[in-house]
């Protein structure tokens, strides 16, 4: 199939292959671009905040702006506690996913974060996160998140068992929603593609017709970007109140 | 019902999840703007929970649309 849109999330090795023992440590196209991706968030901060002026120009203000909204961000959801242990990496998390989100809107180019193994890494390192630090923190009052208080008793045992399923569903979500709405979008944006060329083969008032999923095709393609900031901005927030939870259990 | 038909029974149906999320949404955006009519100095404040909002509850159609795509064109033939 010529225009088969699933085509675009294939991952294909780029170098000789190479193996750690069990572990296939192939440097793939997926690869290239989560590379990419660092290389562009990190070097835009590092340019960005070169001259550090006292009144900052263009770049820098677009830096400084970008880190006042996550350090807003972070505080507002986790306090100032969060800020102080959690703000590097929310940092570092969400310019990952914006970069890897706008590197993938270019066309022809491989969209990482459409790649359900990457979001469910992020996610897991998230969950394992809130777990070690919550029971190094708290130690067992930790669990003190399961047991809402101002529970009647009669009811308390069903209310813990829906809050234990709703934690470990949590990296589940997290990851599904980024990737779900990052590989959704790129098929979407392909299969309306397909229908201009379709449309303008079959012929008569079909030729004049097919300006309209080409519309649809800009339209969704502004909207795919509003997506990549959007899911961006929504995995970090996740990220900032599942990490708080760990600073701060029974609420 | 060959293996082909079933399919794209499938994925119709898993588009049924999408009316969902779009009532999901409609619920959002309305009740934002009934708010915001009543105390629009206020209603600013709020943008950033009705966007939060708003991705959290289209994720969900997305989820159903991932899996309708999946079995258009990905699932083997």
């Amino acid at each position: 199939m010529s225009n088969d849109p699933i085509h675009q999330f294939h991952i294909n090795p780029i170098s000789p292959p190479i193996h750690f023992g069990a572990i296939d440590a192939t440097f793939t196209n997926a690869s290239l671009f989560m590379v990419a991706g660092v290389a562009v968030a990190s070097g835009f901060m590092a340019w960005a905040m070169r001259p550090q002026a006292l009144v900052p120009g263009r770049a820098q203000s677009v830096a400084e702006i970008t880190y006042g909204f996550v350090h807003g961000m972070v505080r507002d959801a986790a306090g100032d506690e969060g800020v102080k242990r959690f703000f590097p990496f929310v940092f570092t998390v969400f310019m990952f996913v914006f970069a890897a989100n706008m590197i993938g809107m270019f066309p022809y180019w491989f969209a990482p974060t459409g790649q359900i193994i990457i979001t469910a890494s992020m996610a897991l390192m998230v969950f394992a996160t809130v777990l070690i630090v919550g029971f190094a923190k708290n130690g067992f009052k930790f669990l003190k998140l399961f047991v809402p208080s101002g529970v009647p008793w009669y009811i308390l045992w069903f209310v813990v068992i829906i809050e234990i399923i709703s934690f470990f569903s949590r990296p589940l979500s997290h990851a599904i929603r980024l990737w779900a709405n990052v590989f959704a979008g790129h098929l979407l944006l392909k299969v309306i593609a397909s229908f201009v060329p379709m449309m303008a083969a079959a012929g008569g008032m079909l030729v004049l017709g097919s300006v309209i999923p080409l519309f649809m095709t800009v339209a969704i393609y502004a909207l795919e970007f509003l997506v990549a900031f959007l899911q961006a901005y929504v995995f970090a927030m996740l990220t900032c109140i599942y990490l708080n939870d760990a600073l701060h259990p029974g609420h | 019902m060959d293996f082909a038909s079933a399919k794209l029974i499938g994925a119709g149906i898993a588009c049924i999840g999408m009316g969902g999320a779009g009532i999901g949404v409609g619920i959002i955006f309305g009740n934002f703007l009934q708010g915001a009519l009543r105390n629009p100095t206020e209603a600013p404040k709020q943008f950033g929970n009705l966007i939060f909002g708003f991705a959290v509850t289209e994720a969900l159609g997305i989820f159903s649309l991932a899996i309708a795509l999946i079995l258009l064109f990905a699932a083997p033939h």
